[in-house]
């Protein structure tokens, strides 16, 4: 187990962030928390990186106990802050020099890491730039360089993509993807993207209100709760008859509208629409995760813009 | 090995970003400059000579105390600005004790003071301070160790609070008693009970003495006891800010 949490728990006077929360990541996973903003992402991966103590309950990252051999731990991670933390009357280069001293890379490789890393980020040419002139998205690229370049066992990721423009965000899912194979590499993100969590984690869970919802691979999820989604406007309104059918998961009347979602749409929708009577309109879409939210939430996740994007923090020291 | 290296990197970020921030290196030199030639200057005409120097010389060694007092004591401020941009942060989660992380920006801050303490002897040469290679150099490690001291408070300050309006507030009421009763500007020697009771439990008067006796010769209290109540308290600051930087 690579990383593993008992009841873990931190609170911050009133507010719980992270509730008695049991998680285990198996090594070599791209695990995604999924939630929206405020459920406890970041200060459950703060506690694992162990720059905040928990309340109560336990963890361990890559074996070690995270309030008892906070050194250890340091060593096994590499991480990406949702609050960008490169410096920015640095260089990236500069950045760079400064994690290899910080996080212990041997002296003979450094130069070589920095340009193997910069490579992968694809920001070789404007390495020996100031932060303070990079674009959002270059800044993430350099962080997400900066996290791995000490060939960590484990990399915490949170929101590694808030607040890019959506080509961005793909390059970088790639990255992630290539490096976690590469490296074999642990990854745990947080998100509150759906689409982030979809293409990108092996495993997600659903996190709200500090807890975990509900577990799984995207798809198990998917299928689990959401299926396909089918909507439909009958003449004739029968919520009733069409929840006997057993491939029938849910249905729902919204405003007129039945929402249905069923295991299989391509081997049930014949059936359905046969058993609906007359209707005006069907349309018929794949579940998301959204779905799964929904079911085990009753809220969606806003996508609306997240806390602190980069934007705030244009006042430097 | 590694501890010297993590102390290392802290301190080049520190160094790198005066460098690179130029209204801190301005201010550096004009401020010292203000005081030398305004209020040494200044006042220095119409008041008498000092115990045999003329007042601009005389107040010169308490010139270079409060420099280094006030650019010390305010270097504290940057830990909190890191902390809000989350520079820190990088830094915190790093496999690096957070004494080395302290010592490193204890040394950060102190290379800050040191840089205008070059400034001022540049300057004390033009205005005929008694200087001596053997004097440059005493003076250079005694204002090192007032500057050690001082940043350690800062940074004792800065790591326990969140706002940088709180840490000036509260610098101001630290910084300026001690400069007042430290002797910089007037001798310590004719005080009331009072007056002489504050200023002999303030570290910073040891600074401005033995500073004094270095450079003009002049001593209340012998040099090793000045050196001595620095360096104790130069420690409890240390102690005290490696313990606020593991609450961090
Ligand atoms: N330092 C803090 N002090 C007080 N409350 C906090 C602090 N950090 C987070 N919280 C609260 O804890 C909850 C979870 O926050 P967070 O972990 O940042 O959520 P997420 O990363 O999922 O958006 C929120 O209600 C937030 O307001
Ligand atoms: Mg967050």
């Amino acid at each position: 187990m690579t990383i593993k949490t008992e009841a873990l728990t931190k609170k911050f006077g009133k507010i719980t962030a992270v509730n008695e929360l049991n998680l285990e990541v198996e090594e070599g996973e791209i695990f995604g928390l999924l939630g929206p903003n405020g459920a406890g992402k970041t200060t459950l991966i703060s506690m694992l990186c162990t720059i905040l103590k928990p309340t109560s309950g336990r963890a361990w990252v890559n074996g070690f106990d995270i309030v008892k051999e906070p050194g250890k731990v340091r060593k096994s991670i590499g991480i990406v802050f949702q609050q960008a933390s490169v410096d920015d009357l640095l260089t990236g280069r500069e950045n760079l020099a400064l994690h290899n001293l910080l996080f212990e890379v041997p002296k003979a490789i450094r130069k070589q890491r920095i340009n193997e890393v910069l490579a992968i980020v694809n920001l070789e040419k404007r390495a020996d730039d100031f932060v303070n002139t990079y674009s959002g998205g270059m800044r993430r690229r350099l962080e997400l360089a900066r996290g791995i370049m000490h060939h960590p066992k484990i990399l915490f990721l949170d929101e590694p993509t808030l607040g890019l423009d959506p080509q961005t965000r793909e390059h970088i899912w790639d990255y992630i993807k290539e490096l976690a194979q590469k490296e074999c590499m642990t990854v745990l993100l947080t998100t509150h993207y759906m689409e982030e969590a979809e293409q990108l984690c092996d495993r997600v869970a659903i996190i709200d209100y500090g807890k975990i919802a509900a577990l799984d691979s995207p798809d198990a999820l998917k299928s689990r709760v959401a299926g396909d989604v089918v909507t439909i406007k009958q003449r004739i309104p029968d919520i009733e008859s069409i929840k006997k059918l057993d491939y029938v998961m849910k249905a729902e009347d919204k405003d007129g509208l039945l929402y249905i979602s069923i295991k299989d749409a391509g081997k049930h929708l014949q059936d359905l629409l046969s058993n609906s009577g007359p209707i005006d309109f069907v349309e018929v879409r794949r579940g998301t995760l959204n779905d799964v939210f929904l079911h085990y939430t009753g809220r969606e996740i806003r996508e609306a813009e997240a806390e602190g994007g980069f934007w705030e923090r244009m006042m430097k020291r | 090995m590694s501890e010297l290296e993590g102390i290392y990197a802290v301190w080049l970020r520190e160094a790198k970003i005066y460098i690179r921030e130029k209204e801190r290196l301005i201010s550096a030199v004009i401020s010292p400059l203000l005081w030398i030639f305004g209020f040494g200057g200044g006042l220095g005409s119409s008041v008498q000579s000092m115990s045999g120097y003329p007042y601009q010389t005389f107040i010169y060694p308490g010139i270079m105390v409060m420099t280094v007092l006030f650019t010390s004591l305010f270097y504290g401020v940057y830990i909190i600005w890191d902390r809000k941009l989350d520079f820190l942060k990088e830094v915190l989660v790093a496999p690096v004790s957070r004494a080395s992380v302290f010592a490193g920006k204890m040394l950060g801050g102190a290379t800050d003071a040191m840089v205008q303490v070059v400034y001022l002897i540049i300057i004390g040469f033009f205005i005929s301070i008694p200087f001596t290679p053997l004097v440059i150099i005493e003076a250079f490690l005694m204002l090192l160790l007032i500057s050690i001291a001082m940043v350690s408070i800062g940074l004792v300050i800065g790591a326990n609070l969140k706002s940088p309006e709180g840490f000036s507030l509260i610098i101001n009421f630290v910084m300026w008693p001690m400069f007042f009763f430290s002797g910089a500007l007037f001798p310590v020697s004719n005080l009331g009970p009072w007056l002489s009771a504050i200023t002999f439990i303030n570290p910073l008067t040891y600074g401005v003495d033995a500073m004094r006796g270095i450079i003009l010769n002049i001593n209340h209290f012998p040099i090793m006891l000045d050196v001595a109540a620095l360096a104790l308290f130069a420690a409890m600051m240390i102690g005290l800010g490696v313990a606020s930087f593991k609450r961090m």
